[in-house]
């Protein structure tokens, strides 16, 4: 038996059960604390843990997330909340060349074991610096684990799992979906990084995504079925490492996939994806892979721009449609 | 030190004594016109956002106008000006018009940017502005490397740099000062000090609460400047300005304001006290300088009615214009991404 929370409350229960497990766990971030989170998923957790355990910090994004592996690389368990990832970029010296290869580096020596947080994506009418997913930014660096889940159970059972990894963790929620509800068991658990999850099983269409695109993909899923097409939709959870698996074996099934990620198209998760079908199931393709994305622009701020950037279940069904070869 | 005694005289007002203008009515008139049009349009913006004209953030310039209002008459035409988000104020005292700038807001085409930056980036080559940035901090060495251009180019012009109490935490400003003053670049840096930084006062966030004394560290000549007069912040940008026009190289002003809504339309506030916003409001600068201006008996109620009324009728146009005019068509989203018009953006 479950109960039903929001994703923020979800993400707070994960990180919470960890601090109270591990006096070693803390979380630090801009209005974390006395304002209770900028989305309010730190809601709260000043009064329970206090003042040394939930930190607010300045506008120093970079500075933050350095002491942040300073103080992972000396025994701490960080989690260092971004208010959103497109802040984070000022802090990607920290990320990229410190906590991914502090391992490396020292040969084995030191840890980095620390969880770095923050919605990514568009949330609306943000325009072109508020906008951004960082999924493919991440995904491409060896040292980090990227998580990309809005599910709240599972996200939850995954914040616990990155917080209890011995490598640093790059946690990529969403900002719109903070309100998302979902069933969350009752008992604890945590969801292994690295497996994804079939949301719905289909057998004429494999298609992958995650993050909030799962809501446009189940969408566009569901409208399919009327038409007579059975779609499966995969939820990727964690862009990094990649369940190659499970993608392949659906395709295998299925023949035939189609790729949405809100990330630009270049270079991007959806295009591992479809270099690792058909390096796994070139044989069982029956059409070419298609990938539904955001346009390749910088996201402006009018909503008839918006509109037009962003993939959604008219544009996912053209696709299927494409693979299946029922475009007329 | 003009400023100062002035300072002292105008708050020690008495009804029926008259304090002669310190500055001439044309110049009192203009500060009020520009204070008093930022001010109707904030309002109108947070009208248009409540009935859903206006989405996504909206951070209004209210309580801070005399900002805006002393800079400008401080500069000359070729002087540059960068700021953070909360520029509406900035972008009107620059010239940008309401029409275009409520366009901008509305996602109109018609707008400042075509309806593509909204609240937060405005931009206009026109009236040298750049903008309307939102990554916290980040101008601060842009507004640097404006100021580099400017003496690369060898004008006499010079760079207002602007940014919050809040992004005055970030490294940047440290990097952008040493080099400023390095080299000697013809950078005005300007932190608008209104204490909150989103739900985070000023207070909690450094050891060192006189923002203007992080220019010291750089021999900076770095001052604290009253933000609720025009007076002040005019004296004090006049006197930066001839100090750096001379070659000496960056000024570091920290002015004092207050914000009178919260961080943006969706933000309570909680974390400032009733007592606390109505001492601020107190000081209300729309409201003072009106009183100045009375007090002196050298302008009528009559003259700043007519400002009034013309202001109002103008942000009502401004918004009839908004509404009317049509969204950007769907094929704007892959112009202006790259400055080669046929760039092969991938489309599928
Ligand atoms: C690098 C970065 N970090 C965080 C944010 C989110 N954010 C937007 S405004 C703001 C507060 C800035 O306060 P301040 O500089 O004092 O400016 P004010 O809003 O008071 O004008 C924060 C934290 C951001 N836009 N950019
Ligand atoms: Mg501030």
């Amino acid at each position: 038996m479950g109960k039903v929370l929001q994703l923020r409350e979800a993400l707070r229960e994960g990180m919470a059960e960890e601090m109270r497990r591990d006096e070693n766990v803390f979380i630090m971030g801009e209005e974390v604390a006395e304002y209770n989170g900028a989305y309010k998923v730190t809601k709260g957790m000043l009064d329970e843990f206090g003042a040394k355990r939930v930190i607010d910090t300045p506008i120093a994004e970079l500075g933050f997330a350095g002491i942040g592996v300073g103080a992972a690389m000396n025994g701490l368990r960080p989690v260092i909340e971004f208010m959103t990832w497109n802040f984070a970029v000022l802090a990607f010296d920290q990320i990229v060349n410190n906590a991914a290869k502090t391992l490396s580096q020292s040969a084995g020596d030191f840890k980095c074991p620390i969880v770095f947080r923050g919605p990514s994506g568009s949330a609306g009418q943000l325009a072109q610096q508020h906008s951004q997913t960082f999924e493919s930014w991440l995904g491409n660096t060896p040292g980090l684990k990227v998580i990309s889940c809005i599910d709240p159970a599972d996200a939850k059972g995954l914040i616990k799992s990155a917080i209890r990894d011995d490598d640093p963790v790059c946690m990529m929620e969403s900002e719109i979906m903070y309100g998302y509800k979902g069933e969350v068991p009752e008992d604890e658990y945590l969801v292994p990084i690295g497996v994804a999850a079939v949301r719905r099983t289909g057998t004429d269409v494999t298609i992958v995504t995650f993050n909030k695109m799962i809501i446009e993909a189940m969408k566009a899923a569901e409208e399919l079925e009327g038409m007579g097409i059975s779609a499966e939709v995969i939820d990727l959870r964690t862009i990094r490492p990649l369940d190659h698996k499970t993608i392949v074996e659906s395709v295998r099934e299925t023949d035939r996939l189609v790729v949405v990620d809100e990330s630009w198209p270049l270079y991007g998760v959806s295009a591992e994806i479809a270099y690792e079908v058909q390096r796994y199931a070139f044989d069982y393709l029956d059409a070419p892979v298609v990938r539904v994305n955001s346009a390749d622009t910088s996201l402006p701020y009018a909503p008839t721009l918006v509109a037009g950037y962003l993939p959604n279940p008219e544009k996912i069904i053209e696709a299927v449609r494409s693979v299946t070869y029922q475009n007329t | 030190m003009v400023a100062e005694s002035k300072k002292k005289s105008d708050t020690s007002t008495k009804k029926n004594s008259k304090h002669k203008l310190a500055y001439s009515k044309e110049q009192y008139l203009s500060w009020y016109e520009l204070m008093f049009r930022i001010r109707k349009f904030e309002e109108a913006a947070l009208l248009a956002y409540n009935q859903q004209k206006i989405r996504g953030f909206l951070h209004v310039y209210i309580g801070q106008e005399a900002i805006a209002a002393g800079m400008e008459s401080a500069l000359i035409p070729g002087d540059a000006i960068i700021t953070g988000y909360r520029q509406h104020g900035t972008a009107i005292g620059r010239g940008c018009t309401t029409k275009e700038c409520m366009a901008e807001l509305f996602g109109k085409a018609t707008g400042v940017n075509k309806g593509k930056g909204g609240s937060m980036h405005f931009f206009s080559k026109e009236h040298k502005y750049f903008g309307g940035n939102g990554i916290v901090g980040a101008q601060i060495p842009i507004g640097t490397g404006i100021a580099f251009a400017e003496k690369y180019k060898g004008t006499n012009n010079l760079c207002v740099t602007m940014f919050g109490d809040g992004a005055a935490r970030q490294g940047a400003l440290h990097e952008a000062f040493n080099m400023g003053m390095t080299w000697k670049l013809p950078v005005l840096y300007v932190c608008e000090n209104n204490q909150y930084a989103m739900g985070t006062s000023v207070t909690r966030t450094s050891n060192v609460q006189d923002i203007y004394k992080l220019g010291l560290a750089y021999d900076m000549p770095s001052e604290q400047v009253d933000g609720m007069r025009p007076e002040s912040v005019y004296e004090a940008v006049k006197k930066a300005a001839v100090h750096i026009r001379s070659g000496k190289g960056p000024y570091f002003l920290e002015i004092k304001t207050y914000r009178y809504k919260g961080h943006s339309v969706s933000d309570p506030g909680h974390y400032r006290t009733r007592e606390e916003l109505k001492s601020y409001m107190e000081k209300d600068p729309v409201k003072m300088v009106e009183k100045v201006m009375l007090d002196s008996g050298e302008i009528t109620q009559e003259e700043l009615d007519n400002i009034q009324t013309a202001i109002k009728a103008e942000i009502k146009e401004a918004v009839k214009f908004a509404d009317e005019s049509p969204f950007p068509a769907p094929e704007e989203l892959y112009t202006d991404n790259y400055s080669q018009p046929d760039y092969p953006f991938m489309k599928d």
